[in-house]
């Protein structure tokens, strides 16, 4: 089902966008995701910076990856010095 | 009305002190023959502190209307001035800043464009830009210079309008040539002018006024596709008609300031008009004087200035010419390939189903400047009548005073 | 102050430009517009040429920009920054209008190769000239990735691009890579730099730089293209490195002090040149792209290679020369 889009009357002035892109999940784009083993992960954060998506979070004091938003380059995996992630399928 | 003082100015110079005037925040410029005198005299009120706006001295017209768009963007007041290739080389981001709505005010001294090269006055460059969603002003003296150049801003600002404006002046012949201008005082140009407001939009992340804000961030010019794009062209459109609207409250402000009382559209002679002249800018001057000529030898000539030719106030041009005999148009652009010029296309579009209509003949005239004396125009009201007289118009599109 | 900058700390400073973009799975361009925009100081704006990143993070009715942005063309993302940077000062000496009250205002104009090299040079080179304040990112993933992997003046050496491809008579693109740093700092602005995204803490660092000093700074970022370099999408960082150790793209710093160009190597350039024998032959970067795999395929153009390793030996060799190694 399509979403009924707004007419031109109820859009914002000045063609300013009005949904953050957090609302759009890119989730969806790859088949692989990282997966992090927590024992080797020694918190230095690489892959934080490196991700594109900025989907690696590290709130908890550890990796934490967004899947809403992941596409699963592999940056991550392929990065990590202490080879703590690999990619593994999605879903 | 408020106290004046009368100067001997030309129309660069008339444009420049009314910019002093409002004292913009951003000036950002780039020098073209005729509009030099602008930036040159603006540049000295900079250099004496008689203004503190931020000159901004580019490196191209492209760049001076970027520099405009990224200061109206941020908030700020933002003026400019070019002229012919200046103002085309700056196309791109006249539509821009007109579909990004941000009410820069820019005079365009109008010179016609490239090639072959030529200086002088014609009204190919700012003809040219009639899409780009810009208002239009057209001048006829230096006094309307001035005059444009500080009401230009409440026009683009009004908040139903929000669309840059050109302040269009002859090239020499009003650009170069002193005149008597009635000037405001500064603190009376700077309360009518007052400050910029924004307009509240809903963003991104919540509600925000109108402008590149560090604590409530919007974007502005993303990537529009057709599921959204035509939509918004449809706020330009309705700020277009908005702005028939608007004009005429700002120019009724005005008057009472100035005692200067200015409209979309100038009629002179009209009421009985059976033959009658409708054009832009500095030329409407000498068809004034020819019109009482002819009226004193007994013909009904009137003359249509138009000073807003953006948005094209079609209705009273409707309202205004219904019931004249034969309309000549002067356009001083040429339109190559199309049935005439700019003027002439849209004035007979709007009568095709008006009920009813004059006869519209076209004069083309002007171009690179060639000089347009009583003569001519006479000549093109002489055929206007010989138009009237037959009841048809037997060649639309004319070229007045070219060498066959 | 940069020295204080730690992974550790950056780590927690929230991100501008937020997820839910549609750039490639891969692509450099977020990383690099994510670690400049963390070390931002306070009040900061943006403008962004047309390209990848302009698109991409912008699809009408989302954005992903969390500051205040304005996309207006290709060519004109310095003029456009020198507005919003006039329209700072303006009011600030006025004491009056929205900005005024912002003490510091990081303004930065992001454009790629093509914004940059090609197009907007002049545009650039106006804004440097004028000294506005404000900080131009160059993300450069050398040729025009958003139009279909053009070949820009940024594009290097035998590079394969859809306008420069590798036909049986001509190898990818006859022209070298445009020195465009050496054009920007022919201009004595304040800062000069080159980062890459496999290096986020020098990134990091190197931006803070750039927002701190007064005038324009310059940040060459090499942005490796997936897409248009034709490797897998995992490798970005890796590529970003090999270009590094490979001594094809350098990172240094350049401080204009007193008129005279002060250049710095950046420490995994530094550790190069203390080391020599650690700079890998450029071989091992170009053969990881397939946008130079016809260098080795059908058959090996060793005069190519040679070529390309010369350029980037004599490069390497005046630079270490300007930073007095």
């Amino acid at each position: 089902m399509t979403e009924a889009k707004p007419g031109w009357r109820e859009l914002p002035f000045g063609a300013v966008p009005y949904k953050p892109s957090l609302e759009y999940h890119t989730g969806d784009w790859g088949v692989e995701r990282p997966d992090f083993d927590l024992e080797k992960c020694t918190r230095c954060t690489l892959c934080h910076f490196y991700c594109p998506e900025g989907a690696i979070g590290f709130d908890a004091g550890y990796p934490e990856v967004d899947l809403r938003f992941c596409k699963g380059c592999g940056i991550c995996a392929n990065e990590c010095p202490v080879e703590a992630i690999r990619m593994v399928r999605k879903g | 009305m408020r106290e004046q003082r009368l100067l001997g100015l030309n129309g660069d110079e008339a444009a420049a002190y009314a910019i002093k005037q409002v004292n913009p925040d951003v000036v950002a410029a780039y020098p073209i023959t005729p509009q030099t005198i602008i930036v040159e005299r603006f540049s000295e009120y900079v250099a004496d502190g008689l203004v503190d706006t931020e000159f901004v001295a580019v490196e191209s017209e492209h760049s001076a209307m970027s520099c405009c768009i990224g200061a109206a963007a941020a908030g700020a007041r933002a003026f400019t001035a070019t002229a012919a290739n200046g103002l085309a080389l700056m196309w791109e981001m006249l539509y821009i800043a007109a579909s990004l709505r941000l009410p820069i005010v820019m005079a365009v001294v109008n010179r016609a464009l490239s090639a072959p090269i030529n200086i002088h006055n014609d009204h190919s460059d700012s003809m040219g830009a009639r899409d780009s969603g810009w208002i239009q002003i057209y001048c006829e003296n230096s006094q309307e210079v001035y005059d444009a150049c500080v009401e230009a801003w409440r026009i683009g600002e009004h908040l139903d309008v929000q669309l840059p404006v050109m302040v269009c002046l002859d090239g020499f012949t009003l650009s170069h040539t002193m005149e008597n201008v009635q000037t405001l005082s500064d603190e009376a140009v700077r309360e009518f002018v007052g400050e910029r407001p924004y307009i509240k939009v809903q963003g991104h992340l919540g509600e925000a006024e109108f402008r590149l804000d560090p604590e409530n961030p919007l974007t502005m010019g993303p990537l529009d596709l057709y599921d959204f794009y035509f939509e918004h062209k449809m706020h330009q459109v309705e700020a277009m008609e908005k702005a028939l609207k608007a004009m005429p409250q700002v120019d009724e402000e005005y008057a009472e300031l100035s005692g200067r009382g200015y409209q979309l559209l100038h009629p002179y002679e009209m009421e009985d008009a059976e033959v009658a002249l409708i054009g832009l800018g500095s030329t409407m001057g000498t068809v004034r004087y020819v019109v009482d000529r002819l009226r004193r030898r007994g013909v009904k000539a009137g003359m249509m200035k138009m000073r807003v030719f953006r948005p094209f106030p079609a209705e009273q041009l409707i309202e205004l010419l219904k019931d004249v005999e034969v309309v000549g148009v002067l356009d001083k652009a040429m339109s190559f390939g199309a049935p005439g010029g700019p003027l002439y296309e849209e004035l007979r579009t709007i009568f095709y189903d008006a009920g009813r209509q004059p006869l519209i003949v076209d004069y083309v005239y002007g171009l690179g400047g060639r000089d347009t004396p009583p003569r001519l125009i006479e000549e093109a009201f002489e055929g206007l009548m010989e138009a009237k007289r037959r009841g048809e118009v037997v060649e639309r599109l004319n070229f007045l005073g070219v060498r066959w | 102050m940069s020295a204080a900058i730690t992974l550790k700390e950056a780590v927690k400073w929230p991100d501008l430009l937020a997820s839910g973009h549609r750039l490639c799975a891969g692509c450099a361009e977020p990383i690099i517009a994510r670690l400049v925009l963390k070390v931002r100081r306070g009040a900061t704006m943006a403008t962004t040429a047309t390209g990848c990143l302009e698109v991409a993070t912008t699809i009408f009715p989302y954005s992903a920009w969390r500051i205040p942005w304005i996309h207006t063309a290709f060519e004109n993302a310095a003029a456009t920054a020198s507005g919003i940077e006039a329209a700072w000062r303006a009011m600030r000496r006025r004491g009056r209008g929205p900005l005024a009250k912002y003490e510091i205002l990081d303004v930065i104009a992001f454009a790629g190769d093509g914004g940059t090299y090609d197009i907007g040079l002049q545009a650039l080179s106006g804004a440097l000239e004028r000294g506005h304040d404000f900080t131009y990112v160059l993300v450069d993933n050398e040729a025009y990735m958003n139009t279909g992997i053009q070949r820009s003046g940024g594009t290097p050496y035998c590079a394969w691009t859809t306008t420069s491809p590798a036909g049986t008579v001509i190898p990818g693109k006859r022209e070298w890579k445009k020195p465009i740093d050496e054009i920007v700092i022919a201009h004595e602005i304040p800062y000069v730099a080159t980062v890459s995204p496999a290096y986020p803490l020098d990134v990091m660092r190197k931006a803070r730089s750039a927002f701190e000093v007064e005038g324009p700074a310059f940040l060459h970022a090499l942005a490796p293209c997936c897409r248009g370099w034709r490797f897998p999408p995992s490798k970005t960082i890796e590529v970003a490195k090999l270009a590094v150790e490979t001594c094809f793209f350098p990172l240094w710093e350049c401080r204009v002090e007193d008129g005279r160009p002060l250049y710095k190597l950046s420490p995994p350039s530094l550790a190069i040149a203390k080391r020599p024998e650690r700079k890998k032959p450029v071989e091992e970067y170009l053969r990881v792209q397939g946008r130079f795999r016809h260098l080795f395929r059908p058959k090996r153009r060793e005069d190519l290679i040679d070529n390309i390793q010369r350029w980037v030996d004599r490069r390497w060799g005046m630079l270490l020369e300007k930073a007095g190694l």
